[in-house]
């Protein structure tokens, strides 16, 4: 099976879908011949033609807003927002419009609209390219929002973001763009909407997150494991909204320690909703605390090195949190 | 206006390609949407149904616009003053009147959204919502489609002054030029967004945005509903040759409140709404049809009574109609899994 970067499966779950459908087409700022600013689209105008890969004019409301009319016009767009900071003026036509289109129309009219936008931190993208906004559509109902951590998923679940019937926020991690890489098959498939995976099994304690944090977690669980012995469960959330209960309180329960991670900020982050959730069903069971380890409190990130740094998650960290929670 | 040569005086919609029958049909439907609506507001006032929202006075142009646009092509974008635009595209009062009291059978939102709020696939009239004028980005979008698909579609969408100001106006018109999509922007400049007069709102003309997007932009006498489907004809004409948007502001006013939640004594007087009123658009065109020979007194009765037992009809039925089940309150937020969705 070969390897491919987290960022190529993006591309190429672009290129198999407009291959496959014609109603599906992508479009956003410096899409087209350039490619996007980080290549996810590379080639898709060469291959469609300027409809399909189309270069819309730098105004997020109207990528999004044009989508949205296209969309219950029976096409299936895919709306990128060339930074996830950037997607707030659009904000209005996604938790307005396409959230409540199928509900407020008595299931007449649909929005099967996809809306990709690039999260996160690490780049030295300061303040305004770094962000990760996902708590303020998390919690709104009508949207999906996935936030994929590996390249096979990056793949299936944008394939899956497509072909659903409802809007899908689609929010790739720019971090992980170049320096994930998996394995990801040749052939058709799709990772299903609203199912977590198990990254790895583990006995002393659980750690549920999505997107680049779990990396760090896979890092330091290796080395907890040579280390102390200490053995790591590790469950990828994939789809935030809607969150998968079963598998989160399955992952919850196997170990009764539990550690959310997550790059965006604490407070009314997914993290608070997952919490919740296992101490609403499982709280007899748990050994410990709930333990959130997330990006802090403040508007976003510094774009000087040191200030980086201490605000994004590492292995480091990560290990610490995990190794606290393991022998509590 | 003559033709040369002859003593024949050629009338204005004969020569706009309207038959008879459908100039007429033009006002029978002006005045059932205006029926529709004082009936609307007393309902309101009576208690029966929670809120009415108002369009007097711009059923003129709102039909004619409907009568020149393609019933089985176009997409329709309309705002919430638009019963005469609805009415004209496929919408019945009976329809209107289960959403004034947000009955189960309504089919704009079943009773779920506030009446003026339309949308029904099938009269290709696209779903809207509160926040104005995020509908005209959709409309671009709409367009776009029939753009790449190579449909001969247009899609025409509509908006108050007020939405002029907002950035969604700007963004999709400006969208739609870039690309040349088949898209008629409509504003039905009414004068006032709530309490706020034009003069509050912005300087200059809305009609010359268009110059900055490179599209023509017209302005038109929203009383004169003739000269309005001319211009609407234009448009659409332009739109489906492939010579891009057209901006079109109808100049009319809003003689009622902004809605019955709102009075509107506190920012205007009596004295203005009342001169406003004498500049009405159907009179003018009544007396229109009657020197054609193609109306009379008798057939103006006639339809009266035609109108109020259609309306005292739709309004038994939708009093009498019930509710969406509340079982059924929380469906469709997803497709459901069945396949309906």
């Amino acid at each position: 099976m070969p390897v491919i970067e987290y960022i190529e499966a993006i591309r190429l779950a672009m290129k198999e879908e407009m291959e496959r459908d014609n109603d599906v087409f992508v479009l956003g700022e410096d899409v087209g011949l350039k490619g996007g600013v980080f290549g996810t689209t590379k080639g898709l105008q060469q291959q469609f033609g300027e409809l399909r890969a189309l270069d819309a004019p730098l105004a997020e409301s109207a990528i999004a807003g044009v989508a949205i009319g296209a969309a219950m016009a029976g096409m299936k767009p895919i709306a990128e927002m060339q930074y996830s900071d950037f997607m707030f003026p659009a904000t209005n036509q996604i938790i307005s419009e396409a959230a409540k289109i199928r509900y407020r129309s008595n299931n007449d009219w649909d929005c099967p609209v996809v809306i990709r936008a690039p999260i996160g931190g690490g780049v030295f993208g300061g303040l305004y390219h770094s962000q990760c906004p996902e708590s303020v559509f998390f919690g709104t109902p009508g949207l999906k929002i996935v936030a994929p951590a590996t390249a096979y998923d990056a793949k299936g679940l944008l394939k899956a973001a497509i072909r659903d019937p409802d809007p899908v926020i689609f929010f790739e991690n720019k971090k992980c763009y170049r320096l994930i890489s998996d394995e990801v098959p040749e052939e058709d498939y799709v990772v299903p909407i609203g199912k977590s995976k198990v990254m790895r099994e583990g006995t002393d304690l659980t750690v549920i997150g999505y997107s680049m944090p779990l990396h760090f977690a896979m890092q330091a669980a290796e080395e907890l494991s040579k280390e102390h012995g200490i053995e790591a469960h590790i469950l990828d959330l994939r789809t935030i909204q809607p969150l998968d209960r079963e598998g989160i309180l399955e992952a919850a329960a196997k170990t009764g320690k539990v550690l959310i991670v997550h790059e965006d900020n604490k407070t009314g982050g997914v993290g608070a909703e997952v919490g919740t959730i296992i101490a609403e069903e499982l709280l007899y069971e748990l050994d410990a605390p709930i333990r959130r380890l997330c990006a802090p409190d403040v508007p976003a990130m510094p774009i000087n090195p040191p200030g980086e740094k201490h605000y994004l998650l590492n292995k480091e960290k990560l290990k610490k949190a995990m190794l606290e929670l393991a022998r509590y | 206006m003559m033709h040369t040569g002859s003593v024949q005086r050629a009338l204005r919609h004969t020569e706009l390609g309207l038959t008879d029958e459908r100039a007429v049909d033009m006002y029978k439907m002006m005045m059932l949407a205006r029926r529709f609506d004082e009936r609307g507001q007393l309902l309101q006032r009576a208690g029966k149904v929670n809120f009415h929202i108002s369009g007097i006075t711009q059923e003129p142009s709102q039909v004619a616009m409907g009568f020149a646009m393609d019933r089985e092509r176009d997409w329709f974008l309309p705002y919430y003053r638009d019963y005469g635009f609805v009415l004209s595209i496929g919408m019945t009062v009976k329809d209107l009147m289960l959403s004034l009291y947000a009955k189960g059978e309504d089919p704009n939102s079943a009773g779920r959204q506030m009446p003026g709020h339309f949308g029904s696939k099938r009269l290709r009239i696209v779903t809207g919502s509160s926040p104005v004028t995020t509908q005209v980005p959709h409309a671009a979008g709409f367009a776009l489609a029939a753009k790449m698909r190579k449909e001969p579609s247009v899609a025409i969408v509509t908006f108050g002054d007020g939405s002029s100001n907002q950035g969604d106006f700007h963004e999709g018109c400006n969208f739609a030029g870039v690309h040349q999509l088949p898209v008629i922007f409509v504003c039905e400049n009414n004068q006032y967004a709530i309490s706020m007069s034009l003069e509050k709102q912005t300087r200059g003309r809305i009609c010359d945005r268009a110059l900055g997007y490179g599209f023509p932009g017209v302005r038109v006498d929203g009383n004169d509903p003739l000269e309005v489907y001319r211009v609407f004809k234009e448009a659409r004409e332009r739109a489906v040759s492939g010579e891009g948007p057209t901006l079109i502001e109808i100049m009319t006013y809003r003689v009622t409140a902004h809605s019955t939640s709102d009075n509107d004594m506190a920012y205007r007087t009596k004295e203005e709404v009342d001169e406003q009123k004498a500049k009405d658009g159907m009179p003018v065109y009544k007396q229109y049809l009657v020197d054609a020979g193609l109306w009379s007194e008798e057939k103006e009765a006639t339809l009266q009574a035609e109108i109020r037992a259609t309306i005292d009809e739709a309004n038994d039925y939708a009093e009498k109609a019930p509710f969406q089940p509340v079982e059924d309150a929380f469906r469709y937020v997803y497709a459901e899994e069945n396949g309906e969705g």
